[in-house]
């Protein structure tokens, strides 16, 4: 059916209720994102399908079938709600034989066996409750709530509401001057005013323009827009929709990596029921607006995240960056003004349209109003997608959200802004983090990216890992770049080889700078930052390397020498038989003895030693 | 010897004759695109073309890509420009079951690269390389975010979580099993 008016939607909205209130009361929210279903989701999906079937349960449950809730920490997860008294309970580490006890759930009393999550976070545009909650879900406000796949669960969240507002009473000034006045910034990374980009791109006369929305998500650790994209298509397609509108385009193009074949799979059919409805396509809400949405997929090149790069990838050329100015607002896809914006600023604009920028303004700080979707992993507790309100400090999203650090290990750093950004230490902790706050820091926001470190993490490892990275992205076009790189990866693996000099310290620092300052895009001014960041907070760690021959982490393989401790080894013989150039040397039932001028540090000795008899320093 | 194109269309050995279904299903996907007289938009086509080709062949061998060139009226060196500059395409054929690691930084810090050297000792190939019988190939993979799952191991599609060298051989014999 084709909805023609706000009337019509908000008459369809009803139906929807109405036809709800025939089934169960309780939903089972069973969040089936790509790390719930790696984790086993389906399985339990199955089963509680099942259990409901057999025991004629289904008066009382509406199974919904969710994208990711965040929790990746205790996949597959699922949540109760009662929708009479919005009572909810979480359940993670679900395993399928669990499924006729959580649906025995009244409520009360917390069933044994399961683990029960508490829910951290509440919904600014429904409840102004914010006492108990850090966080706060704007962009992730239907993902893991609604079946992404049926367009109907969109719509009775408010779905398309905001779109049949902007057409039927607002001029395209109006919708810019609301996004303007909200203060939301891109937030891909650099965070650029989204309302400035669309005022540029209005002012163009040209009669062909572009709306493009940036969803190839490279950085390694990353994957906020894949939730938003799997959990919550629709968002993305209306915003979208609404940019189009306001700049006066009719086309969108959705430039996403080939590596999300789950988001595609969504996205592929969100387009089309969004085309039956009429939200797409020509005269939208019975006006004289017409716009269509169509995938473009990226073929595994980060580089192509950058905007121009990303627009020459869509055109079918090498993803090259080219020079700005023009900016892709002034001149774009095909040389017409194209606005770029990435998933998540996009998952904004429809509930800022629909509660207005002073509501918007109110979450936040002053100069970076809402909230950010961050990917909290790597050494901590509860690894999960969290969405905070900026401003939130670094020690709330470690210690209170993430529960702190895995394995009772000490915290060391936490990365952010992936290989653009930098570490931020301990001493950092209570620094509320926004845009600036960040950037004052020597990090940068990024797209959202967290990673926590711990003890064992060396960081002259950690830069060159990602200085290995951006080597190997780097599409060569610029000369600092693609030379200047390289040239730094290999400082850094001598280093970590404890080859390094003092001279390579201070070369190290130069080419930073030089890359910084001449590279031609994003990704080679930023490249240096890991290395810039870790050698200003982490400096005893490249001295020690360097000087000492030391790697206090014992990551680094060259400056590890490994001995058996003679008062635990028992004799087993086990790192003997596995050493693999035979420089192991005993006799059955008597301490055994390396020798350290034939081992290769290949570290099997350690592995395979069940008495911790093996010394690794 | 010229380009050994046309010498390989006059053998007749090309992959395209080999799968003709395939081969056709191709065209009628690149036919049913808007091909217009603006080279400029029809480029826009290319990669979308790539991809639909890779998942047919499993790589993109050069009489694949001549096809793809003609249709869209581009020059092969356009297409064979895009196909070298994108690391998800190949030129060669894969290995049956392709076996790849995740390189994220979560999967990082966790410990990825000792399970990716672990691999490689055992196939005795390197990262991207694949095995003579065309058995196994290997290759590191930029972030899949699942991170929680971290390292994260994935053969054809099936997800291995929370990987240690010591599971390598497992996964390996793993295969064997499904080819029995």
């Amino acid at each position: 059916m084709m909805i023609k008016s706000l009337q019509e939607l908000s008459e369809y909205t009803e139906e929807l209720s109405d036809s709800r209130s025939n089934t169960g009361d309780i939903n089972v929210l069973v969040s089936l994102g790509t790390c719930g279903i790696a984790a086993g989701a389906e399985e339990v999906h199955k089963a509680i399908r099942k259990t409901i079937n057999e025991n004629n349960l289904g008066h009382r449950f509406n199974v919904i079938e969710t994208g990711c809730m965040g929790l990746c920490f205790c996949e597959p997860s699922i949540e109760l709600e009662d929708t009479k008294n919005g009572k909810s309970i979480i359940f993670g580490n679900v395993k399928p034989e669990n499924s006729e006890k959580i649906l025995n759930t009244d409520f009360q009393s917390e069933p044994k066996e399961i683990d029960i999550i508490e829910k951290g976070w509440y919904y600014p545009d429904e409840a102004e409750n914010t006492d108990n909650y850090l966080q706060a879900k704007i962009a992730l406000r239907n993902t893991g709530r609604i079946n992404p796949e049926k367009i109907d669960d969109y719509i009775s969240h408010s779905g398309y509401k905001a779109l049949g507002r902007v057409i039927q009473d607002m001029k395209p000034e109006d919708v810019i001057d609301e996004i303007t006045k909200s203060g939301l910034r891109g937030r891909g990374g650099g965070g650029f005013p989204t309302g400035k980009k669309w005022t540029f791109a209005a002012a163009q006369s040209t009669e062909e323009k572009f709306v493009i929305c940036n969803a190839d998500e490279g950085d390694p650790g990353a994957f906020m827009d894949r939730a938003v994209l799997e959990g919550d298509p629709h968002s993305v397609l209306e915003a979208m929709t609404i940019a189009g509108y306001a700049i006066n385009a009719t086309k969108g193009f959705i430039y996403i990596r080939a590596e999300y074949p789950l988001a595609i799979e969504r996205l592929e059919l969100a387009i089309n029921q969004s085309r039956e409805m009429g939200f797409l396509g020509k005269n939208i809400f019975n006006s004289n607006f017409s716009f269509d949405i169509e995938l473009r997929f990226g073929a595994g090149a980060f580089v192509c995240g950058e905007e121009t790069a990303l627009i020459n990838s869509i055109q079918g050329l090498r993803g090259m960056p080219s020079n700005k100015p023009p900016y892709p607002a002034v001149e774009g896809l095909w040389q017409k003004p194209t606005i770029v914006n990435n998933v998540e600023t996009f998952a904004n604009i429809s509930t800022i349209i629909r509660k207005g920028h002073e509501w918007f303004r109110k979450i936040g700080t002053e100069d970076s109003p809402g909230t950010k979707v961050f990917a909290l992993a790597g050494k901590i507790q509860n690894v999960g997608l969290i969405e905070v309100p900026m401003g939130t400090t670094l020690k709330n999203i470690i210690y209170d959200i993430g529960n702190g650090i895995a394995d009772n290990k000490k915290f060391k750093a936490v990365q952010t802004g992936g290989p653009s950004g930098g570490c931020i230490t301990p001493d950092y902790l209570n620094t509320p983090i926004d845009y600036d706050s960040l950037k004052k820091l020597g990090s940068m926001m990024g797209s959202g990216g967290m990673i926590v470190m711990d003890e064992d993490d060396c960081m002259v490892d950690i830069a060159r890992f990602f200085l290995d990275f951006t080597v190997d992205e780097s599409c060569g076009k610029c000369v600092p770049c693609r030379i200047g790189g390289k040239q730094m990866c290999g400082l850094l693996e001598k280093i970590t080889k404890g080859k390094g000099t003092e001279k390579d310290l201070r070369i190290l620092k130069s080419l930073s700078e030089t890359i910084k300052n001449a590279s031609l895009c994003g990704l080679g001014m930023t490249a240096p930052n890991p290395v810039i960041s870790t050698m200003k907070y982490f400096a005893h760690e490249y001295e020690e390397h360097v000087y000492d021959k030391k790697c206090r982490a014992g990551k680094c393989q060259e400056l590890i020498t490994y001995s058996v401790i003679p008062d635990k080894c028992v004799g087993c013989t086990a790192c003997k038989k596995i050493c693999p150039v035979n420089c192991i040397s005993g006799k059955v039932k008597e301490p055994h003895f390396i020798n350290s001028d034939k081992c290769i540090k290949c570290g099997e000795c350690y592995r395979v030693c069940k008495f911790n008899a093996i010394s690794k320093s | 010897m010229g380009c050994q194109t046309c010498t390989q269309q006059q053998e007749g050995g090309s992959i395209l004759s080999s799968f003709p279904d395939k081969a056709s299903e191709l065209e009628q996907h690149i036919d049913s695109l808007e091909i217009t007289h603006n080279i400029s938009r029809n480029r826009g086509h290319l990669i979308h073309c790539l991809h639909k080709a890779q998942e047919l062949f499993g790589y993109l061998p050069e009489d694949v890509q001549l096809l793809i060139a003609k249709k869209l009226r581009l020059n092969l060196s356009d297409v064979y420009g895009v196909i070298s500059f994108y690391s998800f395409f190949t030129t060669n054929p894969p290995g049956k079951y392709k076996i790849n690691i995740c390189l994220g930084t979560a999967c990082f810090v966790k410990g990825a690269d000792k399970i990716l050297k672990e691999f490689e000792k055992r196939l005795g190939i390197k990262d991207g390389e694949t095995t003579e019988d065309l058995k196994f190939s290997l290759g590191g993979l930029r972030c899949v975010g699942a991170c929680s799952l971290a390292p994260v191991v994935i053969v054809n599609g099936k997800v291995y979580a929370k990987v240690d060298p010591g599971m390598v051989e497992g996964i390996i014999k793993d295969c064997d099993k499904e080819q029995k």
